[in-house]
């Protein structure tokens, strides 16, 4: 055999191997399914839970899919029942909360749902034995009680307006859960419960598949397979979405806005909805440090960030300025608090209290360079920009914010005297943000107000707001809270950020509900998908 | 030989797993902050102070390690706070989808590797070595992670012919031969040719070497059949170079898996290793060490096995 002959026998072999292998391969290949049903759904999700059992906090939020709460939201927020047949009756001294249960309701194992269930879930939570760490939402409870199977009656410790709000966590069965270690046993990947959808599987990392529940006492839902993919790089997300794998998907507005309303792969349109939100940036004025504790400076910083270009520049017009914890267009928002960009405003402000402009531009007062450090957590782009944008806004009133980057590791022990770039919001009720984010004997308790705020006025609000079971007494309260913000800014908030999502036009009637900071499972245009109907071509 | 290496595994990873302890006890990284993720960011400090005693994680580092390897020892490998279940479980669901995607890209790399090497030596300078080596340097720059989105561009938009990510269709609950099959191809390309450039160039120089020696020179002169000389005798002895890089690409080969189960959302152990390393999870991170070790440890060791094999000049216990 000649050196050719070699030669081109290896070739031939090389090139015969790559192809049947990838013959072999890409045979029972399917990537993008053209022919996927409308009655089955695929979405992509940026991060998934550490575990599916309600008792270590999942969906406690509610809308969970595989459980139901006592109590449930609707579109815009309002409570409905769900597995309690109406609303809790409240006691005049707003202490005591009585719920009836819904009757008939099977777990999707087939086991009756009862009063036992709820009192197991509740009390499991608030044992010190149990690794949940939200458990601290349920502070006000001292006690649950089932009355024959059909009643439970919570009671307080203290009056706490916004309880009913905290029953739509989800409620576990007591046959299954309750015999097993609640931290780590089989119930928290393999998880039963009343809800729309029953748990197929959940492979960690990858995806959580749910089939509709047929046995649902709501009805079964219209979609029958229910995927969610885990797909945490916003640009391999964006890009499985465009291959057709996912039917819907969480982007950031740049990628968001380039694929909403374009021909899908297949054909198919999409849609951008953008949910409102909650949730807020803003940056903590610590009350310790010389220059941020200054209420001159607080609210010379407060006039002169430019909150509208923020908006439009940073986010891509997918948001809106932020005067404090309550967006604009909620109706717990105090109209007359917004405050439009002002730089000469905050100057005179700033010339007014005694800060002198010096040779390099930044002032000084008693020999204190108006100069403060700024953290925000490196790696979060969001963060970042805001926390720029912001110091140059501040540069140009006189003051020096020098931003720096690292994790909360590092940012942690700083926050007493250092600035942050934080975020919340949470949308069910004004006092679970609000106390947290602002009352002064949580300052520096954990990352509760974080800026050490103190303001008197603004404690016995929240306290009001907190205890009072009358709207228009509550309103007053959270009026008061948002113009004291105003007077003396503890915090400086600069948006209000929406989250946006791009899905496939396959189906009716899609909304979102308003969304807290944090978006688990539940948030986007899935949140009620047990409602979605296919639609007719 | 094997024998003493195992003896001298022993140790090794022993000293290992405390070493993960140490720097895992000095890292900032605060487990219970882990443990509660966004949920901590609201919880009191008397609840956070619950959950530090809960999760155990205030004893002394030998305490812990010693706990932890005597448990071990007897079977338990403890209770991952990160995944909120056993450690044995998590291992089994995963490891096994790891070592799938690293043995196929593994075999790819050192098969496709070697056959163009051994294309690419014999004719030096030849377009075919020209345009293998320019690309194989590209490759060796070129981060796994852009291959890998470029790959998904390429096969999964542009052509459509395989599937982006994940174990499975997305939609698809049952995991099927075939299923996996598709949906391996891509990860185990993308891994299999970020390895290929180191053995393609070991080859390419081992053979091309060989060619040159005296033997080889010889034989040619006696007549003999080129191809007994390209395989017979370059190739062996232009492997050699290369069975050494088999064992010491093990790690390589790990980290490079870490990031395309990343890409293609592969359920391997790769991601839960990151996720127990920044949650400080004790437990889990030092069973996926040692499994690592271990796989770098046999690598060598076959490694050498396989050297003695192919050159017999080389003792098994010199």
């Amino acid at each position: 055999m000649t050196a050719r002959s070699v030669r081109a026998v290896a070739a031939t072999m090389l090139a015969a191997t790559l192809l049947t292998g990838t013959a072999a391969c890409s045979a029972p290949s399917s990537g993008g399914d053209p022919g996927r049903a409308a009655d089955t759904a695929v979405v992509g999700i940026a991060t998934e839970p550490e575990s599916l059992s309600p008792l270590l906090g999942y969906g406690k939020d509610g809308n969970s899919k595989i459980f139901d709460g006592l109590l449930t939201h609707d579109a815009n927020m309002r409570l409905r029942p769900a597995l309690a047949e109406a609303l809790p009756e409240v006691s005049a001294d707003g202490r005591t909360y009585t719920y009836r249960l819904r009757q008939g309701v099977k777990f999707s194992d087939g086991h009756p749902f009862g009063a036992k269930d709820v009192v197991f879930t509740y009390r499991t939570i608030l044992d010190a034995k149990t690794n949940n760490a939200s458990k601290t939402e349920l502070d006000a409870i001292q006690g649950v009680q089932a009355r024959g199977d059909d009643t439970v009656v919570f009671t307080l410790k203290y009056p706490y307006a916004p309880f009913a709000e905290r029953t739509v966590l989800p409620i576990a069965p007591e046959h299954i859960a309750g015999r097993q270690d609640v931290n780590s046993g089989d119930f928290t990947t393999r998880p039963v419960g009343t809800g729309p959808y029953v748990l197929t599987g959940w492979s960690k990392g990858e995806k959580i598949g749910f089939k509709a529940n047929p046995t649902y006492w709501g009805g079964e839902p219209a979609v029958k397979k229910f995927t969610m993919v885990v797909i945490k790089d916003d640009d391999v997300r964006a890009t499985r979405l465009r291959s057709g794998e996912l039917d819907g998907a969480i982007l950031p507005p740049a990628l968001a806005k380039a694929l909403g309303g374009k021909g899908g792969a297949k054909g198919t349109a999409r849609t951008l909805h953008a949910a409102k939100t909650f949730d807020y940036r803003n940056v903590t004025l610590p009350t310790a440090h010389a220059v941020t504790g200054d209420t001159a400076v607080r609210r010379a910083l407060d006039l002169a960030v430019d909150r509208t270009t923020m908006v439009d520049k940073l986010l891509e017009g997918a948001g809106k300025p932020a005067y404090g914890p309550v967006p604009t267009d909620s109706p717990w928002f105090t109209a007359g608090t917004e405050r439009a960009y002002d730089l000469d405003q905050a100057k005179r402000i700033l010339d007014g209290a005694g800060w002198k402009t010096a040779d390099d531009g930044i002032r000084t007062k008693d020999g204190i360079r108006a100069s403060f450090p700024l953290w925000y957590t490196s790696g979060d782009k969001i963060r970042q920009d805001h926390a720029l944008a912001f110091a140059s806004d501040a540069r140009k009133a006189g003051i020096e914010v020098k931003t720096e980057a690292g994790t909360w590791e590092v940012i942690e022990p700083r926050m007493k005297t250092d600035a942050v770039l934080a975020g919340g919001g949470s949308p069910a009720d004004p006092d679970f943000d609000q106390y947290l984010l602002l009352h002064s004997t949580l300052a520096g308790d954990g990352f509760n107000n974080m800026a050490r705020y103190d303001n008197k006025t603004v404690d016995q609000a929240l306290l009001d707001g907190r205890e009072s079971g009358d709207p228009a007494a509550r309103k007053a309260a959270y009026d008061t809270v948002q113009r004291e913000l105003l007077a003396n800014p503890g915090y400086v908030f600069l948006t209000h950020i929406d989250h946006l999502y791009v899905v496939d036009d396959k189906w009716e009637g899609l909304t979102t509900q308003v969304e807290p900071h944090d978006h688990g499972l539940g948030a986007g245009p899935w949140w009620n998908i047990e409602n979605w109907k296919p639609k007719r071509k | 030989m094997a024998g003493r290496r195992t003896l001298f595994a022993g140790p090794v990873l022993l000293t290992v797993t405390f070493g993960v302890f140490a720097v895992a006890a000095m890292s900032p990284f605060d487990p219970v902050k882990a443990y509660a993720g966004t949920a901590g960011l609201t919880a009191s400090q008397a609840e956070l102070d619950q959950l530090r005693a809960n999760l155990d994680v205030d004893q002394p580092l030998v305490a812990r390690w010693w706990e932890w390897l005597t448990s071990a020892l007897t079977g338990d490998l403890g209770t991952s706070s990160v995944m909120r279940q056993p450690v044995g479980d998590v291992l089994a669901e995963r490891v096994g989808w790891s070592a799938l995607l690293a043995l196929c890209a593994f075999a790819l790399a050192v098969l496709a590797g070697t056959a163009l090497g051994v294309l690419a030596a014999r004719r030096q300078g030849g377009p075919l070595d020209r345009a293998v080596s320019a690309l194989a340097y590209t490759l060796e720059a070129a981060p796994v992670f852009w291959l890998g989105l470029l790959a998904i561009w390429f096969f999964s938009i542009r052509l459509g012919v395989l599937p982006s990510g994940g174990l499975t269709d997305a939609s698809d609950d049952v995991v099927s031969p075939g299923q996996v099959a598709s949906h391996l191809v891509l990860p185990a390309l993308v891994l299999g040719i970020s390895q290929l450039p180191w053995f393609f160039l070991y080859v390419r120089q081992g053979v091309a070497d060989a060619l040159d020696e005296d033997p080889v020179r010889g034989a040619r002169a006696r007549g003999v059949a080129e191809r007994r000389i390209l395989i017979g005798h370059a190739l062996r002895s232009g492997m050699l170079p290369m069975l050494t890089l088999i064992g010491s690409r093990v790690p390589e080969l790990i980290t490079g898996a870490l990031l395309v189960e990343t890409v293609f959302s592969w359920p391997g152990v790769a991601a839960a290793t990151v996720q127990a390393a920044t949650s400080v999870d004790f437990p889990l991170l030092a069973a996926l060490t040692v499994s690592a070790t271990a796989a770098v440890l046999a690598g060598n060791l076959l490694s050498d096995l396989l050297y003695g094999l192919a050159d017999p000049r080389v003792g098994f216990d010199g």
